[in-house]
């Protein structure tokens, strides 16, 4: 299978073999009008298998919310045809409106509008919580 | 707000900050007649969205003594939240009513986004299961008063160590204390939350048992803290009644205490303590409230900087 290479645009590479979906909901690509590939079960030498997303344009991406589905991901910028930068992702310190707090006591659970906000406790076991009632996320 | 000092969860409080509260609070307990005017033309606001009758009416002694008045809701049946106004927007409200807010809100974190919109300091007076600082600072002044010191001491927790919100927050203000040793009595069902374990105790170093067994482990102990079984924090009244009786303190499991070992409880309590230990010299639970009255009285000058 080929897809061709981008002139200008984003590679996001070494996704887990199978978050590449969430990360395209994560990152809203659905609501783009330029062209985005969707990579799935890509032989690596590193992973065994990834996933890899190409978009066919440079946008203003957020960094921290590919950190947080899997901080060895990294994202490159094409330019011109050539690869002009490589980022290596960090979890970051605090997601806003991603993910939501599933404990039906915490104040979210009766307050919509107040926004969603994890923060990072444990970094070696990527352990968030959630602001408001500390409550692990995802669970 | 940002240049507003509200407290929320103990550990906001340094631990020489909480030195600070503990001295205040015996120095008023000691003479209250030289803090009596210190609050004079002030005003606490005491926003109860969940009765709570212990915790409202020590707020309100504390400033009342210190020459302050109060105003205030007992259950949300009474404020604007029963027509569905947002934390936020109360709050708003409130600020421009009173000098700092003591609230308690059954949803967890309530008191924060309170917090964050206030333009006076507010203080968690208990948000359900999460965080109840004053009640830490008062189990903290009990400590000192009745020890004399933080350190070195082993704490025996018994009861419902799952959903009890003061059992969590004063752990974890113990573990910041060098020699801290923790006892955890309670059924399995009630043991400890495992994060708790992880992310205090283990992450601090400190000692800590657990058992099922209350009478072994008696003499170890320089501090028992006796928990209720809290009906309202069930979903299932079912589980409730098969654990409400685990544990029940009367004079014969104390035989094998230290002379020196002080019960606490956070009040109130249903039958977990026999009144007959009321009469033990080691119990001061009645004491503890007493403390709280105080300890609110030193956390209302500080936020307010009047201390």
């Amino acid at each position: 299978m080929t897809i061709d290479s981008i002139k200008n645009g984003i590679v996001i590479d070494h996704i887990a073999a199978g978050k590449a979906m969430e990360l395209y909901q994560i990152l809203g690509l659905d609501k783009l009008d330029c062209s985005v590939a969707i990579l799935k079960n890509v032989v690596s030498g590193k992973l065994g298998k990834k996933d890899i997303i190409k978009i066919d344009r440079n946008l203003d991406l957020d960094w921290d919310i590919i950190g947080y589905v899997d901080p060895n991901i990294t994202v490159n910028i094409i330019k011109d045809g050539r690869q002009v930068e490589k980022r290596q992702l960090k979890l970051p310190e605090t997601i806003r409106g991603v993910i939501h707090c599933k404990n039906p006591r915490c104040i979210t659970s009766i307050e919509q509008e107040l926004p969603q906000v994890f923060k990072l406790t444990d970094r070696e076991k990527r352990v968030y919580r959630c602001l408001y009632c500390e409550t692990q996320a995802g669970k | 707000m940002e240049n507003v000092r509200s407290l929320i969860d103990i550990l906001e409080l340094s631990v020489e900050e909480i030195d600070e509260l503990v001295d205040l609070g015996a120095k008023i307990m000691a003479s209250p007649a030289a803090y009596a005017h210190k609050c004079d033309g002030k005003i606490l606001a005491t926003l109860f969205f969940e009765p709570s009758t212990r915790t409202r009416l020590s707020f309100e002694s504390a400033m009342l003594s210190l020459g302050g008045q109060v105003l205030g809701f007992s259950e949300a049946a009474s404020s604007s939240a029963a027509k569905g106004e947002s934390v936020a927007d109360t709050i708003r409200t409130v600020s421009c009513y009173s000098d700092i807010i003591a609230m308690r809100h059954p949803k967890e974190g309530a008191p924060l986004v309170a917090s964050m919109n206030s333009e006076v300091p507010v203080i968690n007076a208990g948000d359900g299961g999460h965080n109840h600082p004053t009640q830490t600072l008062t189990d903290l002044l009990t400590i000192h008063k009745e020890k004399g010191r933080f350190d070195n001491l082993t704490l025996g927790f018994c009861g419902d160590l799952k959903f009890g919100r003061t059992v969590h927050s004063l752990i974890s203000a113990m573990s910041r204390y060098k020699g801290t040793r923790i006892v955890l009595i309670s059924p399995e069902e009630l043991k400890l939350p495992s994060y708790v374990k992880k992310e205090v105790l283990q992450k601090n170093n400190i000692e800590y048992v657990q058992t099922t067994d209350l009478e072994a482990v008696m003499p170890e102990l320089d501090i028992l803290y006796m928990t209720r079984v809290q009906r309202e924090r069930f979903f299932n009244e079912e589980d409730y009644l098969r654990l409400k009786d685990s544990y029940i303190l009367t004079p014969d499991k104390l035989r094998a205490a230290k002379e020196d070992l002080r019960i606490l409880h956070p009040l109130p309590r249903v039958n977990e303590i026999s009144v007959a230990v009321d009469k033990d010299p080691r119990a001061c639970y009645f004491q503890q409230v007493r403390c709280g009255r105080y300890i609110r009285m030193a956390l209302i000058l500080k936020l307010l900087e009047l201390a």
